[in-house]
């Protein structure tokens, strides 16, 4: 495999929708993970891990868990502009969700925004966040805050439990039924 | 011009406006329920924000959140399209109170028309011609009684904050008046918090004819000639079509003065329809101001050859018009094709389109959101695509519905295709001889 080969696949890769994919062939072995897309307009960081295995085995060509749903992937007539879509809430980072649900209980709950805004982890870029993975937090705590039209509303929180993941950074806009936070609530 | 609109609707109209703003270069931001995720217009906009569930009132109808929308997108304007928030003053004095344009009417203008018992009063002081009635709201049943003893039976009592045939009730004689009275008060006060009535003299075997306006910053006013709209039921539009075969020179050029009277006296800023019933003898009298696009703008739009979301847009930003009338080039006829059922009394079909071939060919226009293997929420109106047929003549453009609708495939729900289907060969119609009363004797 040359650099223009690899060059090709990581683009294949990043358009194809998937977060993981390991390819081992001859003597080299390749990990490309694609993470979520938090804000618009960034583009995906890609990361790319190239070793040279001691092996003469065939290709192995492994997928960790697909993306439910990409935008790519629709039964309506495909328009070119649905690659350039960038929908705030891409599916990317319901993978995460996804991906976090399967490797872990599948206990944990997930905060979803029910309003549309700004997210913040803090009162102000002063203050230290509300919440911190790791956390453990009471049923009416202050998790962020979401910003709309001027006014900061503070979310609260439902339940009780511990902060498993942040998955919104801040100050990024969000959406509607957005995930916010992970909480175990045992 | 602006830099970004976003579209606070859905279904064909959101995909429509898209389309405009995409040609003139604009940004677009679709804004969609959880219910229409899959949805064309979210896929063809440059951007998208969940709003809300799926029922209209926390999603559609939600008005923070879709200025929040607004706001971490960076749109300059909003486009409301029609229905939903499209003649709500409250939104539009909200989108200006935080610095996006509402590409629609103001709120006074708004209010102006909504109030139907002010707009009459404001068109009689035009000069516009209206239907005989009560000045304004009626006090009590003793002066309802007395005013329609002075207009003559038949009357029609009329909910002023109305809409869609609600808190109407047409009476004949003067016994059955007070139960009448009664029942449209109850009624409007469910439907829209306010009971408040006026009456108008009952125009026998009417026509529904509107005046499609536009009217620039200036205060400039145009029209783009009529669409006959009397095909209706329950006060729903069904079909349309222009000219209308019942319109002379001399009325299409006394209605169009009117409806310019109209515009003018409310100062009035952007595309509307002036809407009028026309009677036997040609006598029209005003019936109401829509104060944005309608659904059945494209019968407009391939007669005079223009798009009039683009005109819409480009009057919000603020260009001037040249101030000419257009009349009809080409005949237009549109069949709004819903998700019903129209041998079981149009009972609602939603479900999953599993097969859909849309017509082609020579003067076929069709608007739609649906696709083959596309769900039809339950959650919204009914109405999933416009077939629209443009010819030399009134005839050919007949023919052509008739071999569009003959093409058109949906499957896996009811639509309306077989009523239209059935209309283009029922001999009134075909005559051009119908009136609001074509539907009250039509049989599937």
């Amino acid at each position: 495999m040359d650099l223009k080969d690899i060059q090709e696949l990581i683009k294949f890769v990043a358009k194809s929708g998937a977060t993981e994919v390991e390819l081992e062939i001859d003597n080299v072995k390749i990990s490309i993970k694609s993470p979520a897309k938090k804000r618009r307009g960034v583009p995906d960081e890609i990361s790319a891990v190239i070793q040279q295995a001691p092996t003469t085995q065939p290709p192995i060509v492994q997928q960790a868990p697909i993306v439910q749903q990409a935008p790519i992937v629709q039964q309506a007539p495909i328009v070119q502009q649905t690659q350039e879509n960038t929908s705030i809430n891409d599916s990317q980072s319901s993978s995460n969700e996804e991906k976090l649900n399967t490797e872990t209980s599948s206990n944990y709950i997930t905060v979803k925004a029910s309003m549309i805004g700004t997210f913040y982890r803090s009162a102000s870029p002063e203050n230290p966040p509300f919440v911190n993975v790791g956390d453990t937090i009471q049923k009416g705590d202050t998790l962020c805050i979401i910003e709309a039209m001027k006014l900061f509303n503070e979310i609260e929180s439902e339940i009780s439990g511990t902060i498993i993941k942040v998955l919104v950074d801040d100050a990024s806009p969000i959406e509607f039924d957005q995930p916010l936070f992970l909480i175990d609530p045992s | 011009m602006f830099n970004k609109i976003l579209i606070a609707n859905r279904g064909e109209i959101a995909l429509r406006v898209i389309r405009t703003c995409k040609e003139m270069g604009v940004k677009t931001v679709a804004v969609y329920s959880t219910a229409d995720k899959d949805s064309l217009h979210v896929r063809f906009a440059d951007e998208a924000v969940c709003i809300g569930p799926p029922s209209s009132s926390e999603s559609y109808l939600n008005i923070p959140n879709i200025i929040a929308a607004a706001e971490i997108t960076n749109a300059d304007a909003v486009h409301p399209g029609y229905g939903f928030l499209a003649e709500n003053s409250n939104f539009s004095k909200i989108c200006a109170e935080n610095g996006i344009k509402f590409i629609g009417a103001s709120p006074k203008m708004i209010d102006g028309m909504g109030d139907k018992a002010a707009a009459k009063a404001t068109m009689e002081k035009a000069g516009v011609p209206t239907i005989p009635g009560s000045k304004g709201l009626i006090k009590d049943f003793n002066e309802c009684h007395k005013i329609a003893l002075e207009i003559g039976y038949p009357i029609m009592l009329k909910a002023t904050a109305g809409g869609g045939g609600k808190g109407m009730r047409l009476v004949w004689d003067s016994e059955k008046l007070e139960d009448a009275w009664k029942s449209a008060k109850q009624e409007s006060k469910a439907a829209f918090g306010n009971d408040g009535m006026y009456m108008e003299k009952f125009i026998e075997d009417p026509r529904h004819i509107e005046i499609q306006i536009i009217s620039d910053c200036k205060g400039r006013a145009a029209h783009l000639s009529e669409r006959d709209c009397s095909i209706q039921r329950r006060h729903q539009k069904l079909a349309e079509e222009t000219p209308s075969p019942f319109m002379t020179k001399k009325l299409r050029t006394d209605m169009g003065e009117a409806a310019i009277k109209a515009a003018e006296a409310v100062n009035y800023e952007g595309v509307g329809t002036v809407e009028f019933l026309v009677d036997k003898h040609r006598n029209f009298y005003f019936m109401e101001m829509n104060t944005r696009i309608q659904v059945e703008h494209p019968v407009t739009e391939e007669v005079v050859d223009y798009d009039l979301i683009k005109e819409q847009i480009k009057v919000a930003a603020g260009i001037e018009i040249s101030g000419k009338n257009y009349l009809p080039q080409l005949h237009a006829i549109e069949c709004r094709i819903n998700a019903e059922d129209p041998i079981n009394d149009f009972r609602p079909s939603p479900g999953m389109i599993t097969n859909f071939h849309a017509p082609g060919g020579h003067g076929i226009r069709v608007d739609t959101h649906v696709y083959a293997n596309y769900m039809i929420p339950p959650f919204y109106d009914s109405m999933i695509a416009k077939v629209i047929t443009v010819a030399q003549t009134r005839e050919e453009a007949i023919s052509k519905m008739e071999r569009a609708l003959n093409e058109f495939i949906i499957e896996g729900i009811k639509t309306t295709i077989p009523f239209h289907q059935k209309l283009m060969k029922d001999e009134a119609f075909r005559k051009g001889d119908y009136t609001t009363k074509f539907m009250d004797s039509f049989k599937m």
